[in-house]
């Protein structure tokens, strides 16, 4: 049986092709006081609207899910991207394989899941659906604009 | 009514293969129980007392004659041979097997059906007027932009886990006839001042253990807006609803603590965001919609006599035929409701009867209502005698509709594991109480809901004599309630008094109808009569 950690296992997944972040991510509260950080975590129910005027020091930025059915962290991850976020975006905690998508689809571009992912399941989530509804912060085109061209 | 494209069929068929490979991860266990639970509920699939109870959407209501044999099919096939017609227009299946569901999913997939967000934390199946189409009110035909929120509402990304459940609907009319302002979003199609077409806009509302009325939060929505005022909506309540107790997560409890205007500030600033992102639909994709919706080929010319010399057509025609816009053509209702019968359930061959009457009479389109009947829009009036004839024979010419046996009920204690009373024998009991179809006629509109439970499935705060089963000290005890309404005029129904028994209540219902029939003035419906002399008129009647 594999462990969290090996090879088969892995803890986390990162869609980016740029360095990760060094230093551990602060609150939100020591982020706002500091001014120093470049990493900083988001629980949910907090505000991320506050952030935004700092977006561009910004490297990593965690949102966490207390329960997978808590679904806050879908909407602070698009609007942190429609606020022009453009650096990693990782969805921590109670994060679930068959939830990967529709993170994907709202920004997030990197996981680290409390118990980690078969590999096999996350590339099946990821690969199943050819076309979407409708749009989100990813650049998959609507079926209603295929429609028409 | 609209087919799929490509498009469409790949999007089932592959929640189909997504589902499959979800039953086959939780079988082999990696999938817990608790992880499992919302993946088989977005699919319509309860854990009930004795099996799994499976939701198949039925877009608005809307479904033809070759939709209706295949649920015939599945009722044969998964099932006991019999479905159960919802309040929310869909059907409801109760002995299902989780191994066989994927398969189940594909047979509906292949007459372009699903299952998808009928339960859970979801954005449900879009409810509407069902004689969209038919009715001689309408402004347009509702069910384009049903089919429009359909598909915006399918997989939206951002609102994967809401707090609670969404209810949509939408119509044409004044009148309103599916419960507009009992749904948490719901939009009625208006023509402003300079004849453009819009939505006027409520939200808030719900039954529940705490139910509110919607509020009008938006006079005129421009259609062409409707994407981003909708994920405004959901953003706004997604993001600051309660997530601490699931019977305060309801987007109406959310409403009602910001209060009206706060709430719709809150919509209108993030609307406006949604709207600098330029991500509406276009308007060929409604136009392509909409080309489905055209009328059918109705005849010209045709007569409008309808031959009434069999009394027991007659009756039938009197109680169960609305006028159609197209001259000569009628809209039937077909009863789901016979006395001694389960509301809203019909067996796999009465469904076969029914498809077959759909596709010969009716342009091959039927429809499932809110008060769990169902509905032939586009019968020739000349026709009208052999689809009774054929319904006689089938068992499904009871001529109730709105009357006093055409009773809304939940499958309360005999399928549901949150209820805390049956529903069914208590409807049976009622509508045997006043099966004398003169009495019934006498009595006239009268709309009895029934909820076995306070999460009020039966709508019970909507019926114009509600009924809510309780548990009390152990054993089953019944609320009656006067008053509610989910018409044009909606109301709440307020609980008369003390509660009782299963026969108790029986008795309790028909000393209130007998009070209205007392002090009743000419013309007067019950819900009229109750809100003339309101609850002291009726309260010593029921009480002594």
């Amino acid at each position: 049986m594999a462990e969290p950690g090996n090879q088969a296992f892995p803890t986390s997944l990162r869609f980016r092709d740029d360095a990760a972040a060094d230093e551990p991510s602060v609150s939100l509260d020591a982020f706002l006081d500091q001014g120093e950080a470049d990493s900083v975590r988001i629980e949910a129910g907090e505000d991320v609207t506050v952030l935004f005027p700092h977006l561009d020091r910004v490297r990593l930025i965690e949102v966490d899910f207390p329960r997978f059915r808590d679904g806050r962290g879908f909407s602070t991850a698009r609007m942190l991207r429609e606020a022009g976020y453009t650096g990693e975006l990782k969805a921590t905690g109670d994060v679930l394989v068959d939830l990967i998508f529709f993170m994907r689809r709202c920004g997030f571009d990197s996981f680290a899941p409390d118990k980690p992912f078969d590999p096999a399941d996350a590339e099946a989530a990821l690969s199943r659906w050819d076309h979407v509804y409708v749009p989100a912060a990813d650049d998959r085109v609507p079926i209603w604009k295929l429609r028409h061209g | 009514m609209y087919r799929y494209d490509k498009y469409d069929q790949a999007m089932v068929d592959t929640r189909v293969e997504e589902f499959r490979d979800q039953v086959r991860r939780r079988l082999e266990g990696k999938l817990d129980d608790d992880q499992f639970k919302p993946l088989r509920l977005k699919n319509g699939l309860y854990l009930q007392l004795h099996a799994y109870m499976l939701r198949v959407a039925i877009p608005y209501g809307t479904l033809n004659s070759a939709q209706m044999r295949a649920l015939g099919a599945i009722a044969r096939k998964y099932d006991r041979g019999y479905g159960h017609f919802t309040t929310r227009q869909n059907i409801q299946y109760n002995w299902i097997k989780l191994a066989e569901a994927p398969d189940l999913f594909a047979d509906l997939a292949k007459v372009e059906m699903h299952a998808i967000q009928t339960s859970g934390e979801s954005i449900r199946n879009i409810s509407s007027d069902q004689y969209a189409g038919a009715a001689a009110d309408e402004l347009i035909d509702p069910r384009p932009w049903c089919e429009m929120l359909r598909q915006m509402t399918t997989f939206m990304p951002e609102f994967s886990y809401l707090p609670r459940k969404f209810k949509i609907a939408v119509i044409a009319s004044a009148e309103d006839r599916a419960a507009l302002r009992w749904h948490d979003f719901a939009l009625r199609i208006v023509q402003n001042a300079s004849g453009e077409i819009g939505f006027e806009v409520y939200a808030g509302g719900g039954m529940g253990r705490t139910p509110f009325i919607a509020y009008r939060i938006r006079e005129f929505l421009p259609t062409s807006q409707l994407f981003s005022y909708l994920q405004a909506v959901l953003r706004v309540w997604n993001r600051h609803a309660r997530r601490d107790n699931i019977h305060k997560q309801r987007m109406k409890i959310l409403v009602h603590d910001l209060g009206q205007e706060e709430f719709t500030r809150q919509v209108e600033e993030a609307f406006e965001h949604f709207l600098s992102l330029a991500e509406d639909f276009p308007q060929a994709e409604y136009d392509r919609i909409a080309a489905y919706f055209a009328p059918p080929p109705f005849e010209q010319g045709l007569s409008d006599e309808i031959d009434l010399s069999d009394p027991a057509f007659a009756a039938w025609v009197d109680r169960q035929v609305i006028a159609h816009k197209a001259p000569g053509y009628a809209i039937a209702n077909i009863s789901l409701k016979p006395v001694g019968g389960i509301p809203g359930d019909i067996s796999a061959d009465q469904m076969d009867v029914v498809a077959d009457l759909a596709e010969r009479y009716s342009f091959d389109e039927l429809r499932a209502t809110h008060a769990q009947n169902l509905v032939l829009p586009h019968v020739r009036k000349a026709d009208l005698h052999a689809v009774w004839q054929a319904l006689v024979e089938a068992g499904l010419a009871d001529a109730n509709l709105d009357l006093v046996s055409d009773i809304i009920a939940c499958p309360g204690l005999d399928y549901c594991s949150l209820a805390n009373a049956r529903s069914i024998p208590v409807a049976q009991k009622i509508a045997e109480r006043f099966a004398d179809p003169a009495r019934q006629a006498d009595v006239g509109e009268l709309k009895i809901k029934i909820s076995g439970c306070i999460n009020a499935c039966g709508h019970h705060h909507a019926g114009n004599i509600g009924i809510l089963g309780v548990d009390r000290k152990g054993s089953e005890s019944y609320q009656l309630l006067l008053g509610g309404s989910g018409d044009e005029v909606t109301t709440q129904a307020k609980i008369a008094g003390p509660g009782f028994d299963e026969d108790g209540i029986v008795d309790a219902v028909e000393r209130a109808v007998e009070q209205y029939r007392t002090i009743r003035e000419p013309g007067e419906r019950f819900i009229d009569t109750y809100r003339r002399v309101g609850m002291d008129g009726f309260k010593e009647a029921i009480y002594g």
